[in-house]
Parts: structure tokens; C-alpha cells; sequence
């Protein structure tokens, strides 16, 4: 199936920031804006939420603080214990260094990997980019066209309002 | 909306646009390679042949190969294994640190920091690996189970926390890295116009698009990593540190150890940051990108850790009086004074007294003179490892076992072996990769390009012309 989209290009972070605000106002859904970086305050206007990956990377570091710690314990302790340099088997201050970097270790690879996966990213030769100049210098908007919903000319003219420079359409095949 | 700040020197100079931004840094990966690049590839690749050998050597006849005998059992390989990992440091740093304390300076430079993170830390893996003397061997360090019952590995050694260390270290870098990379590959991905670059560049990208809710993740992300890998630099060297400082040697045992190797760490690492990105902005004219502003910056970094240094040394003398231990005391009279004394008041020359050139505003801002100083902390802070190592291991508490340490060319040839394989890899990155971050670059051009922008009237332009570019010059 095939979506309809058109695309208000911008070339400015601020007229963007304003724009989204007017076309949400106007009760435009749009969806999606593509930059060629992080636009600040875009969060907001846009309504994005909060991300939270932080949470990924906090259970993350707890299961690797606990596995680190487990591992150790279970290894010296209780597998084969053996004493080392007269310390006691379960020797807690030197099983610090392993357990925080495998704290690091793993807060960091399971936060990566799931904003891999919730982003979409992947080794992939498709390329999804709407307009290709977003990656170099513009500012893009994606406002999807519902057939015989969507006023053409009307969103062409409000795009134009708020500061678009090109308003151009494009299909994706999905 | 914005203004030019009447205190602060702009980032960016040279009045660029967004496209500009693209257009100078996609030109060396889409370009064809410049002589100069050759000539230096050439030149590394020298190096990586010596690499080469002096490996096979180490490996077929084994690590009587190398200058160490019963009393020297660690020299140039440790030396140049810290000597790599602390080079690796400032990368981290410049993207880690410097992202937290919301530096704005650091986007122009992290990139080709962290590669020389990246690369350094492979240079630094080499040294305990070949130590080993049977690489092939050296899962055994990780805690595998084995044919030997449940023999696990010893989790109270400080070799065993390196290979935590350095493993995550490494991994973690390299995952900052390449998400800050992902951004750009697309860009170069949508300006490619041979299929296989494209091709190339669409796989590493990762179908990137640049959507803000990705950008949104993309921010959090960078932030927690740094966030992160903050602690995990610092406990690195720090777990590097400790290879010495839990043992019984005179001159290792000392409880500074760890906060001195840290800045010593961030110490050489910037200037090994200042050697590359001199060169780099020359070779790739990258001089508005990286300006003298970045290069003063760095400077200042220089002297407050060469000045920690300094204090360290300092206080390993003071301490070593203090303590009233007759053998701590030898130990560093023996450094001063002793057959090494070359190497300790080469280290002191080059560590302690040049960075405070920098103090002079005028030598801060010369690219000449820090390039020199620049080199200069390099091969200080290899003599501080050389002297660490060697001095405290040739004299210790049986005088009987006393001896001299020679390298012989094989020790020289693995060392400059690495950094032919470090250059190697470098100059293949400054080809292949965008060496300065476009996507963070581009997001601080409207604060701080020495450019007033001027925010357009919006609601009511439905005029073109309008919303051309309208940057005026200052």
C-alpha cells in the first residue's frame, strides 16, 4: 500500500520550531520532522516524550552488577575456593573493579541495543530518507495525505505560512 | 534571537552555513586521496611491516626475543602498554566528560579523538597479549570453564580487573563512536554518488533518517553513554595504576598512584590529540572547524594535568622521605641519581617544566610551539612509565639481583611497530570517516559561528525570498 505524504521544507532551526507549533495549532497532524541534527526543543513542541532508555540502562547495570558479583562469588567461593594472597575466598573489595565495569558493560550494550531496536536502525541498504537534502542542511515535515480527507491546497498554503520554502509530495511504497 | 558573544571566541569561524559544514567535511571521504595521505600511508604502513615482523619474531623464538632478563621481567612492554592506554584516555574524555559538562568545544574535535581512543587501545592490547608469549592461549585470562576442572581465574589480581577493564573500555568507546558516526555515514550516504560508496555507506548508516524521534533517543543515549564511560575511564587507568600499586616493589607501592596515572592519562592523551588535529586541520584545511580557540583550550587541559604531575612527583619524593622506608627512599634517589637518571630528568624536563610554557598566552596560541611541546609531553610521559618500571624493577630489596635493562631491536621494533599500526589506522579513518562530527558541529553553528542570524519573520512569509539565507557578517 502506498502513503501520500507531503513535505514542508524548512531552512531554519527557529522558523521549524515555530512552524510545528502553528501547524499543531492549526490542528495539523504531522508525522514526522527530519533534521540534520538534534533540533533543541523540538521535544516539546512536537510532543515527543521522554525517553526511557535511562531505565533500560539502569536494569541494564543491575543485572550486570549482580551477574559480575554472582560470578565471582560462585567462582572463589564456592566452585573452587582457594586462597589468594592471604584474602578470604569471598573477598568483596577485590571483586569491585569486575563488577563495575560489568555494570558498565551491561547498561551500556542493553541500552544501545534496545534503541537500536525501538529507533528501527539496523545494517540496511533501504534508505527511508524523505527528501535527502535533510541530512545536508534542511529541515523537513512529513504530514501524512489521507485521500479525500486531506485538503491539498489548504495544507500547501499553511505549510507555505509558517515558512516552508518548498512544499513538494512524495509517495512511499510501503 | 542570537547574538555574538562579546567574551567568547566563536567555535566555528569563517561565516559557514549548514551546507558549508557538509560540503568541507564529506570533501576528503569523497574526494580521491591527496598525495600527502599517500606519502604518510606509506610511511605508517613502514611501521606496521616492522610491527609485523618483530611479532612473528616474539612469537617463533619467543620472549627471549625481547631486552628482559630475570630481574627486568616487565619493561618496554608494560611501558608502552600504559604509555597506549593513557594516549586512549582524552578521547573518552573529550566526548565523555566535556558532553557532561556541556563544553561546546569538544564537537569539533571528539570524533577524531575517539578514534584515537579506539586505536590506541588496540596499539596498548598488543603489549600484554604478545607478553603472554602464547597469544594463542589468552582466553585463558577470561573466566571460561575449562578442561582443568573448575579452575576459574583469579578475580583478586589486578591483571585479571585490566582485562575487565580494557575489554569494556574498548567495547564501550567503540559503541560511542560509531552512534556518533551513524548521523553522518547518512549524510555521506545521501551525497554518495558511486554504488559502492552508497552501498557501503547505507550498511553503516543503518537506515538512518534523522527523524527527531530518533534524534530525541539518539541525544539520550549519547548522554547516559557519557554518563557511563565518565567512571569508566577514570577506573581504567586507575585498575592500570593498581598492576603496580598493590604490589611490593619500592616505587610502586604508593597509595597516589591511581589519581596520578589519571591525569597523567589525560595529560598525554591531550597532547597526542594536539599532535593529530594540528596536523589534520592542515592536511584536510579544516582550520575553521578546529581553531586556535580549540587548540588554547586544549592547552589549559595541559597544564593543569602537567602540573598534577609535577605535584605527584613531588609528593612521591616528599612521601618516600617521610615514610622513613629505607628501601622507598633508595628507590628514589636511585631514579634521580642512579644509571637511569637520563630517563628521570628526561621525564621531568619534558613533563614538568614545558607545559608551563603555556602559561604565556602567546606560546598557548602557537600552533608551531604546541605542536613541539606537544610531542615533547608525548615522549615525557613515555620516560614517566620507563621510569616507573624499570628504575623501581632493576634495583629492588636483594642487591645480589641487581641489573641493567637493555632493549634489543626487537623491543624497539613492536614499539615503533605501534605506531605505525596506530598511524596506519588513523590515516585510513581520516580517508574513510567524517573527521569532524557534521551533525554536532551543525547544531552549535547558530550559537557560536561569529555569524548573527537573523530569526525570520515567519507567519507571514509566504515569499521565497523571503527565507533565503539571511546570514550577515558581523
Amino acid at each position: 500500500m502506498n502513503k501520500k505524504f507531503v513535505l514542508g521544507i524548512y531552512d531554519d532551526e527557529d522558523v521549524l520550531l515555530t512552524a510545528i507549533e502553528n501547524m499543531r495549532a492549526a490542528g495539523t497532524k504531522i508525522y514526522e520532522v527530519f533534521s540534520p541534527y538534534p533540533v533543541h526543543g523540538i521535544d516539546d513542541v512536537l510532543g515527543i516524550k521522554r525517553s526511557r532508555l535511562p531505565i533500560v540502562a539502569f536494569l541494564g547495570g543491575l543485572t550486570g552488577m549482580s551477574f559480575a558479583l554472582w560470578m565471582q562469588i560462585w567462582m572463589l567461593g564456592f566452585d573452587w575456593p582457594m586462597i589468594i594472597g592471604g584474602k578470604p575466598h569471598i573477598a568483596l573489595p577485590s571483586f569491585i573493579p569486575v563488577t563495575f565495569e560489568l555494570t558498565v558493560l551491561f547498561a551500556a550494550f542493553s541500552m544501545v541495543i534496545t534503541f537500536f531496536i525501538v529507533t528501527n536502525i539496523r545494517p540496511s541498504l533501504r534508505v527511508n530518507v524523505f527528501d535527502k537534502r535533510s541530512t545536508d542542511d534542511k529541515f523537513v515535515m512529513a504530514i501524512e495525505v489521507k485521500e479525500g480527507v486531506t485538503d491539498m491546497s489548504a495544507l500547501n498554503n499553511l505549510l507555505r505560512s509558517t515558512g516552508a520554502i518548498e512544499v513538494n509530495e512524495k509517495e512511499v511504497v510501503k | 534571537m542570537q547574538h555574538v558573544s562579546p567574551i567568547r571566541e566563536p567555535l566555528v569561524t569563517g561565516g559557514k552555513t549548514y551546507h558549508d559544514i557538509t560540503e568541507d567535511v564529506c570533501r576528503q571521504v569523497e574526494a580521491k586521496p591527496n598525495a600527502r595521505w599517500a606519502a604518510a600511508l606509506a610511511v605508517a604502513l613502514v611501521g606496521l611491516a616492522i610491527f609485523i615482523y618483530s611479532v612473528y619474531r616474539t612469537l617463533f623464538y619467543g620472549i627471549g626475543e625481547w631486552g628482559l632478563n630475570k630481574t627486568v621481567g616487565w619493561a618496554w612492554d608494560i611501558t608502552n602498554f600504559v604509555w597506549w592506554v593513557g594516549i586512549g584516555h582524552a578521547g573518552t574524555l573529550i566526548s565523555a566528560i566535556l558532553l557532561l559538562f556541556r563544553q561546546k568545544w569538544r564537537t569539533s574535535i571528539n570524533r577524531a579523538a575517539e578514534a584515537m581512543t579506539i586505536f590506541a587501545v588496540i596499539c596498548a592490547a598488543m603489549f600484554p597479549v604478545l607478553h603472554m608469549g602464547r597469544p594463542w592461549l589468552a582466553y585463558w585470562v577470561l573466566p571460561l570453564p575449562n578442561t582443568f576442572g573448575s579452575l576459574w581465574v583469579n578475580f583478586n589480581s589486578p591483571l585479571l580487573w585490566d582485562v575487565f577493564a580494557i575489554s569494556t573500555y574498548f567495547s564501550v568507546s567503540l559503541v560511542f563512536w560509531y552512534i556518533g558516526l551513524i548521523p553522518d555515514f547518512a549524510t555521506i550516504r545521501d551525497r554518495a554518488t558511486g554504488p559502492i560508496a552508497r552501498r557501503a555507506y547505507a550498511v553503516l548508516s543503518m537506515n538512518w533518517t534523522g527523524s527527531a524521534k530518533a534524534w530525541s533517543r539518539y541525544e539520550t543515549v549519547s548522554l547516559i553513554l557519557a554518563g557511563v564511560a565518565t567512571p569508566l575511564v577514570l577506573s581504567v587507568h586507575t585498575i592500570v595504576s593498581m598492576d603496580f600499586a598493590t604490589s611490593v616493589i619500592p616505587g610502586w607501592h604508593t597509595t597516589i598512584f591511581p589519581p596520578y596515572f589519571v591525569a597523567g592519562a589525560i595529560f598525554s592523551g591531550f597532547a597526542m590529540v594536539l599532535t593529530l588535529m594540528i596536523i589534520t586541520r592542515k592536511t584536510f584545511k579544516l582550520e575553521d572547524y578546529i581553531t586556535l580557540e580549540h587548540v588554547e583550550s586544549m592547552n589549559k587541559v595541559i597544564i593543569l594535568t602537567g602540573s598534577i604531575v609535577g605535584v605527584a612527583y613531588t609528593t612521591e619524593f616528599f612521601i618516600a622521605w617521610y615514610s622513613q622506608v629505607e628501601y622507598e627512599q633508595y628507590a628514589f634517589i636511585n631514579r634521580a641519581t642512579g644509571p637511569y637518571w637520563w630517563a628521570y630528568w628526561s621525564m621531568m624536563t619534558c613533563n614538568v617544566i614545558t607545559p608551563q610554557l603555556f602559561w604565556f598566552r602567546k606560546i598557548r596560541r602557537s600552533l608551531t610551539a604546541t605542536f613541539i611541546i606537544s610531542i615533547f609531553v608525548n615522549i615525557g610521559m613515555w620516560f614517566e612509565r620507563f621510569v616507573i618500571i624499570v628504575t623501581s624493577l632493576h634495583r629492588d630489596y636483594l642487591p645480589s639481583s641487581w641489573a641493567m635493562f637493555y632493549p634489543s631491536w626487537v623491543d624497539v621494533g613492536v614499539y615503533v611497530g605501534t605506531i605505525g599500526l596506530f598511524f596506519t589506522l588513523f590515516l585510513l579513518f581520516a580517508k574513510f570517516f567524517p573527521v569532524v562530527n557534521m551533525a554536532e558541529v551543525k547544531a552549535i553553528l547558530k550559537s557560536s559561528s561569529g555569524v548573527v542570524h537573523t530569526p525570520h519573520n515567519t507567519m507571514h512569509g509566504t515569499d521565497k525570498n523571503l527565507n533565503t539565507n539571511t546570514h550577515h557578517n558581523e
